[in-house]
């Protein structure tokens, strides 16, 4: 029985091995012992049950944010404002939790809308600038992002701050929280909320739209080759403004998640970095949805065990950070180890070729 | 006569395919040695590999008796090898002068000395007349003196062992006729030639000697004037090749397109389609005839729904259709099959299957509440396969990036005709294809003529619209120069017609 890859989860493995080959080099370089160090890694994110229900909570803003971006790659746009439609997200959804008294399952589902609203909108209105405009979404996607930014600077303190400090808003109550008792009590305590659920819809309803609906037909249509798709009778500029939309609203979601479930109130002054650690995770992922969630995890873990690591060993937790760098970096490039596979594959089959002929041969005699 | 050149048993290989299986030929002093083969058939390969630009996997080459390792196109340069390629590599914004001598500049101190340059270009351009200005500027000139450009500046290489990659490709027939005079003078002049070209004609009127190459495989080398246009077609395809379509006498019935002067402009607001009107009815073949980039993709781009008129009018089947949608031209009932097969025609990264429902995704029996069918989508795209011969080693799914132009073609024109349109709009329909496939795509175009629609076919290839078209229309700079019948005509009037000449003039 033969293992057999397909190129793109085999571009991915390659890129994490070069990285975590690349973190080896750094951390054998400063001094410290590398088997030490990614020892300790993998172990402060999955020794026990609560670090492990951590990695998987910072897995889970990771999967609304890569989900995003995979998601407007399908269509040929490169959503950078993951990020500020993660603030907006988060901050409609803190909005509703902290000023509309609903039972808890229907505070939760009004947060959960409120937050597509708020994260779609952000992403749509570059959609919408490029469209009528022709502004490239990376360019209006940051300033978004910056307008968010300021945005929940402005509202925060004003409307929602927190008694004792100005520079965040009030702890949410426990209805609007994602947090569970029976999760965190089988955690044993960790960050870990019912946000993984929904993200884990979230890559099943994806996947689902993009591979079984007409939607998702005309987005990847118009994804691969918009020319093409035009000359069809597709309307690509209703259909990226759409694109958008969704990937805005998938980021907003990753906001709920995050300030309702991983955090219990939203800070101003901080643009999350899980908005552009998106991009890694779908660069990872060669934006497949399922791979947006293995690569989450992944990421997640690294996160979760990058203290251990430091404080087992004084190896910075930079390194860690270097060594998702290096993975971009490498997947990113990925046709640097595709050439390598086509090399490989080639020869494999030029060897199995000969061996048909010798037997062949054989044969006849 | 010497031998400049000979390679002995060049292998080249890629990835899954051999493009060169041991060829062997010689290129002998003072002659123009043509290169005939299908698309693919590893030709162009063939003279990379002596131009420096792919390494061969094995074998040898010889420039005049010795041995010699070209490993770029500096050390092809250095040997006097020269090439022109299918597409120019010029700087538009510079003139003739600086692009032929970029890269080898004579200086005298800080200074380009363009003077000097400029001097010996027009001695070179008046010894082989080619009527080179030195000092235009290249986006002022005509594809043709590009062209020549491009020969200049081998020449200024001082190469005597010249490669032309398919030349005539962009050229009016005239040009071409004066290419063949400046080929004649260069092989005068001692230069030996290497004309890579599938077109039969040209090889019987320029070339001695030709080498036939067949699925990366020598098939032979021939005198030219021992051998008749269809044993070469033979040599070329493997089979006995027929010329010419058949086509019955048909009358053509109503109006299904009618268009009146119509105005468009393109990109940077230029005006590129200045008023044109004509109609195409029921049961005829419309030929639209022109040298590339006289308003024709304008025209086209507009027709179907991706530009916008300025002016005039669009009727299809008497409706007006200047504002309606590429999808609601669609259901009006016009098809199009696309010059530009990768860029308009399919989307390369999805398969076959997806790609046949690309204009028809959205119907009923391929979708029910926002969800596709596959199951009805693979039915009706194997259906289309075989109905259209189109050769795919993976079936339906297989991605169209992996099928060849040939079976790419057929798809698209399975998918545009099985639409059952009125109206067929066919811009180049049989670009990069080879003879077995041009033969199918020209008789299906007829077979739509036959079952009474009109189809418009727009083509830079002369011997296409003759072969196919019931009237020939020419346009010149944006405007239509004159309708004529194909019976009534003949390719050199309709050469200076596309030169912009009314037939009056012409005549």
């Amino acid at each position: 029985m033969k293992l057999r890859l397909s190129k793109t989860s085999a571009v991915s493995l390659g890129a994490i091995g070069l990285g975590l080959f690349a973190g080896a080099l750094l951390m054998a370089v400063t001094g410290s012992n590398p088997l030490a160090g990614f020892w300790h890694l993998f172990r402060g994110g999955l020794m026990n049950i609560e670090r492990f229900g951590n990695s998987l909570a910072s897995s889970t803003t990771l999967i609304f944010t890569g989900l995003s971006v995979a998601f407007a790659f399908k269509t040929g746009l490169f959503n950078i404002g993951a990020s500020g439609q993660m603030l907006m997200g988060g901050l409609l959804a803190s909005a509703v939790g902290l000023y509309v008294p609903l039972a808890r399952p229907l505070l939760l589902l009004a947060m959960f809308l409120a937050a597509s609203v708020g994260g779609g909108a952000w992403g749509a209105l570059p959609g919408w600038l490029k469209v009528k405009f022709n502004v490239h979404e990376v360019v209006s996607t940051i300033m978004m992002n910056w307008i968010a930014f300021w945005t929940v600077s402005y509202v925060v303190p004003r409307y929602l701050r927190d008694v004792f400090l100005e520079t965040q808003s009030r702890r949410i109550p426990a209805a609007a929280s994602l947090r569970t008792e029976w999760l965190t009590e089988l955690f044993r305590g960790s960050y870990i909320n019912l946000g993984l659920v929904l993200a884990i819809a979230a890559v099943a309803v994806v996947a689902f739209l993009l591979e079984r609906t007409v939607l998702g037909y005309e987005l990847k249509a118009v994804g691969h080759n918009k020319h093409a798709a035009q000359a069809a009778g597709i309307d690509i500029n209703r259909r990226m403004v759409a694109s958008m939309a969704i990937a805005g609203a998938l980021a907003g979601l990753g906001g709920f998640v995050f300030y309702a479930g991983y955090s219990v109130n939203i800070q101003i002054g901080v643009l999350p970095a899980q908005g552009f650690d998106g991009i890694a995770v779908a660069l990872l992922a060669a934006s497949s949805p399922w791979g947006v969630w293995a690569a989450a995890t992944f990421f997640g873990i690294l996160h979760t065990g990058k203290g251990f690591m430091t404080a087992m060993t004084g190896i910075p937790p930079t390194i860690a950070d270097a060594i998702i760098a290096t993975i971009i970096y490498f997947a990113a490039t990925g046709v640097l180890i595709e050439n390598v596979w086509d090399r490989y594959s080639k020869r494999h089959e030029q060897r199995a070729a000969r061996r048909r002929r010798v037997d062949l041969e054989q044969g006849v005699k | 006569m010497g031998v400049v050149v000979e390679m002995d048993n060049i292998r080249k290989e890629f990835p899954g395919v051999v493009a060169c299986d041991n060829i062997s030929l010689e290129l002998r002093q003072g002659e123009i040695h043509a290169i005939l083969g299908e698309n693919g058939a590893g030709k162009s390969t063939l003279m990379s590999v002596l131009f420096g630009l792919y390494q061969p996997d094995s074998g040898s080459i010889r420039v005049r008796g010795r041995e010699v390792h070209i490993a770029n196109p500096n050390a092809a340069n250095r040997l006097g090898i020269g090439m022109v390629h299918q597409h120019f590599k010029l700087v538009s914004c510079f003139t003739v002068t600086e692009n032929i001598i970029l890269g080898l500049e004579p200086t005298r101190g800080m200074f380009i000395d363009t003077k000097l340059a400029a001097e010996q270009i027009k001695q070179l351009s008046d010894r082989y007349g080619l009527k080179v200005d030195p000092h235009a500027l290249i986006a002022d000139i005509s594809v043709g003196m590009q062209q020549r450009v491009e020969i200049l500046k081998m020449l200024y290489r001082n190469a005597d062992i010249l490669i032309f990659d398919e030349p005539t490709a962009v050229l009016t027939p005239q040009e071409v006729h004066e290419l063949t005079k400046i080929m004649a003078n260069l092989t005068a002049e001692g230069k030996s030639i290497f004309l890579i070209t599938h077109k039969l004609r040209e090889i019987k009127a320029i070339a001695q000697r030709c080498t036939v190459i067949r699925r990366g495989q020598w098939v032979g080398t021939v005198a030219v004037a021992d051998a008749s246009e269809e044993t070469l077609a033979a040599m070329m395809v493997g089979r006995a090749v027929s010329f010419g379509v058949k086509k019955a006498q048909t009358k053509p019935g109503e109006k299904v397109l009618e268009i009146e002067n119509l105005h468009v402009r393109g990109r940077g607001g230029v005006a590129r389609v200045k008023g044109i009107s004509f109609s195409v009815k029921r049961g005829e073949i419309l030929g639209l005839a022109g040298v590339d980039g006289n308003g024709q993709k304008e025209l086209v781009e507009t027709l179907v729904g991706l530009r916008r008129a300025d002016e005039g009018r669009i009727l299809i089947n008497n409706k007006e259709a200047g504002g309606l949608s590429v999808r609601e031209r669609i259901a009006a009932g016009l098809a199009f099959i696309p010059d530009d097969r990768h860029k308009y025609g399919l989307i390369l990264d999805f398969s076959l299957e997806e790609n046949m429902i690309l204009k028809s995704y959205h119907k009923q029996r391929f979708a029910t509440q926002g969800l596709l069918n596959f199951t009805a989508i693979r039915a009706y795209a194997q259906k289309v396969i075989s109905d259209f011969d189109v050769r795919s080693g993976r079936g339906a799914g297989a991605l169209a990036r992996t099928l060849s132009g040939g079976n790419q073609q057929k798809a698209i024109l399975g998918r545009e005709i099985d639409a059952d349109p009125d109206l067929l709009i066919a811009v180049q329909p049989t670009r990069g294809l080879d003879v077995g496939a041009i033969e199918y795509v020209h008789r299906r175009l007829v077979e739509q003529r036959d079952s009474g629609k009109a189809v418009l076919l727009v083509s830079l290839e002369l011997d296409e619209i003759f072969a196919l078209s019931d009237r020939i229309a020419v346009i010149s700079n944006g405007e239509l120069v004159g309708i004529v019948n194909t019976d009534e005509t003949d390719e050199n009037e309709i050469g200076l017609m596309m030169t912009g000449l009314r037939r009056e003039a012409v005549r």
